[in-house]
């Protein structure tokens, strides 16, 4: 107690001190480098080791990136110019810029096409990843697997158009039958749709034009990044449904469909990717009707979706399981139904806990498809590893294509991850 | 009790059980459970732990199925028929121990939810009808947050108004008081006693034993799968029949 009140036990204050700044040792930045850095002799010993470290590794790769040439036509022209002082050749890069994104056989008077279905993915993905925007917007999201099929393939617009109707056809088939039975609907919708595109594609050949709007690229000839992405954005894309599905067929009463769902989750995730791949490339042709043509970046798409879709199934049972049984009970006892219970109830409380996992899968998926490469397929590595290392003049230019690729996987990879962490923070509403 | 009294309880006969079975695999949890609940009326189960009087409540509403007898509720007869089920569980609210409030969705998301999707009410009248149950349970102002920021007694009732909202015309509770901290189950059962009054048909499995004197005007005494006494509340405390009842009221009236 102060001096001038020290006659009396009372105490009231009769001055507001003013606030002060605290004590330099304690504010701003020499307080955080005490606290974090400096805090006893280890950590200061790793902090000063650590930065030695990171200063080596600056120090030391600054010249190979600073020197680094862009507009050479060879690896030994680059040498040349650098006459034996570290630099990079970067050259390859824009030399073979369209070669490492479009790959090498994708007639080059069409690469708007692959580019303009790029940009359109991410206005029909927007509605889908950010709930607020105007669900009118999801229509186009429909449309859009189709119009990039067009736009990336080329050829008569009846394929696609076709393939939509296929959908349409199978949708209100179900429609109208699901009121009466939910399985009369069902397969019935499926035996609709696969009528149609029998149908359709006998029609389709007869009237389609010899010259068509867009040139026809053969799926051969698909390659560098954008087959990557075409693969990876499609298996994704299809892989979460069926995982749902797969996911609730494990947990189902019915032995039938409880029996498949786990003996193809479990042979798909006991058998590696790269078998499957091998399968699809070289086994399945002996198992089709000589003569039949089925398409390779199909037989791919189909493998890689059903192996991320086994273990996006048993993520998503993770989540399921996850929920209190009360939910389920609560739900019934409101007079929900099976799909009313799961829609609204169920499924989004399921999926928002299974979000990091189903993440690690699609991003894991996404570099798989890079295996590609192993049947032949020239998809960015395929690429690198293939026509530019083999070719005379890019020999030897290791570091700046693998580099480059790690930085484009990278980029896309990193941009999901940050994605799912700004959703999982939308959809937090407090601890249940 | 006098104000139990008042509440009528009409001759329609709201729910039957005769010679209903259950087993737990080899477990006999239910042994010949016969009873009928009359419409308006006010019926407080009790009984120790394990006495199958929360299995009882939810065959009820078929979220435990029975393998012997029948369950005839507002007379549609339970069956594996899941549209027979469906219709059911229409007509009879629940409320849980744990309340099961919907975590996902806003207070009012929670009571518009059913409406909307089984009674097929359109939304704006549905959210009126929340409102109006959220303003009888006394909370309309917390509408638009989460179950998780609400306090357990605010969860119940609000429970209670999302299971009022589908207009049920039989409501089963099934411990919707053990959960909560003491000041808060003065909420809870005010808000029960208010529905009573009203005339709702009620079955309700507690240990409350103030609110059984006081609403209630049957009590079923349970224990070991079967129903051992049912009396009014006056002499079902007062004189209890069997040793069982006896011990059983001795252990929780004793503190």
């Amino acid at each position: 107690m102060s001096d001038t009140h020290a006659q009396s036990v009372a105490f009231v204050r009769e001055t507001s001190l003013p606030p002060v700044p605290p004590p330099a040792s304690q504010a701003g930045a020499v307080k955080w480098m005490r606290e974090n850095l400096f805090s006893n002799w280890v950590n200061a010993v790793l902090t000063i080791g650590s930065l030695y470290i990171i200063a080596m590794i600056v120090v030391k790769s600054a010249p190979w990136f600073m020197n680094g040439m862009w507009d050479t036509p060879s690896l030994a022209a680059c040498r040349e110019i650098l006459q034996g002082k570290t630099g990079a050749c970067f050259s390859v890069l824009t030399e073979r810029w369209n070669q490492l994104l479009f790959g090498f056989k994708y007639p080059s008077t069409e690469y708007w096409r692959p580019g303009l279905a790029f940009l359109l993915l991410f206005i029909a993905a927007a509605p889908v990843m950010f709930f607020k925007l105007p669900r009118k917007l999801l229509i186009f999201t429909a449309i859009y697997p189709f119009l990039a099929f067009w736009l990336i393939w080329g050829g008569t617009i009846w394929t696609p158009l076709i393939a939509a109707f296929g959908f349409v056809v199978g949708y209100l088939v179900y429609a109208r039958f699901m009121k009466q039975s939910f399985a009369a609907g069902f397969f019935g919708g499926i035996a609709a749709a696969f009528l149609t595109w029998w149908l359709g594609g006998m029609v389709g050949e007869a009237i389609a034009p010899q010259e068509t709007l867009l040139e026809a690229v053969n799926s051969r000839d698909m390659g560098g990044f954008m087959l990557n992405m075409l693969l990876g954005v499609t298996c994704v894309s299809l892989s979460l449904p069926l995982g749902i599905v797969l996911a609730l067929g494990r947990q189902s009463n019915l032995p039938l469909i409880k029996g498949i769902c786990v003996v193809f989750i479990e042979f798909i995730r006991g058998v590696p990717l790269i078998t499957l791949l091998f399968v699809a490339n070289v086994v399945l042709a002996y198992f089709l009707p000589p003569g039949t043509t089925f398409d390779l970046i199909l037989r791919v798409i189909i493998m890689i979706t059903m192996f991320s879709s086994a273990y996006i199934a048993e993520v998503i049972r993770g989540g399921l399981a996850a929920l209190p049984k009360g939910q389920y009970e609560a739900a019934d006892s409101l007079g929900l139904d099976y799909p009313q219970a799961m829609r609204l109830i169920i499924l989004p409380q399921a999926l928002k806990i299974s979000i990091p996992g189903i993440v690690n899968i699609a991003v894991g998926l996404f570099k798989d498809t890079t295996l590609v490469s192993v049947i032949s397929m020239f998809d960015l590595v395929g690429m690198i590893r293939g026509p530019i290392l083999a070719s005379t003049e890019w020999n030897g230019v290791y570091w700046e294509l693998f580099l480059f690729a790690a930085l484009l996987f990278f980029i896309v990879c990193y941009g999901i991850s940050q994605y799912s962490q700004w959703l999982e923070r939308q959809l937090a509403t407090g601890h249940r | 009790m006098a104000e139990a009294q008042k509440m009528e309880v009409s001759d329609e006969i709201a729910i039957s059980i005769r010679k209903m079975n259950k087993w737990y695999g080899s477990f006999h949890v239910l042994r010949d459970i016969d009873l009928t609940v009359n419409r308006g009326e006010r019926i407080v189960i009790c009984g120790p732990s394990g006495s199958g009087k929360s299995t009882l409540i939810r065959c009820i509403n078929a979220l435990e199925e029975h393998q012997k007898g029948t369950i005839e509720v507002d007379g549609i007869t339970l069956s594996s028929d899941i549209k027979n089920v469906d219709k059911i569980r229409r007509e009879v609210g629940m409320c849980f121990q744990h309340f099961n409030l919907f975590p996902h969705l806003s207070i009012l998301e929670n009571c518009t939810l059913a409406p909307i999707w089984v009674r097929k009410t359109p939304k704006k009248e549905a959210e009126e009808i929340a409102m109006h149950f959220l303003e009888k349970v006394k909370i309309p102002e917390q509408a638009d947050k989460y179950p998780g920021q609400l306090s357990g007694g605010q969860q119940q009732r609000v429970a209670i108004a999302r299971s009022l909202c589908m207009r049920p015309r039989i409501m089963l509770f099934d411990e919707p008081t053990s959960a909560l901290d003491p000041e808060m189950i003065a909420e809870v059962l005010d808000t029960m006693i208010e529905l009573a009054e009203e005339g709702m048909t009620m079955l309700c499995v507690t240990h409350e034993m103030g609110f059984a004197r006081k609403v209630a005007n049957r009590v079923i005494f349970m224990d070991q799968g079967q129903i051992v006494e049912q009396n009014e509340p006056e002499e079902f405390f007062n004189n209890p029949k069997s040793e069982r009842t006896q011990l059983f009221l001795s252990q929780i009236l004793g503190h």
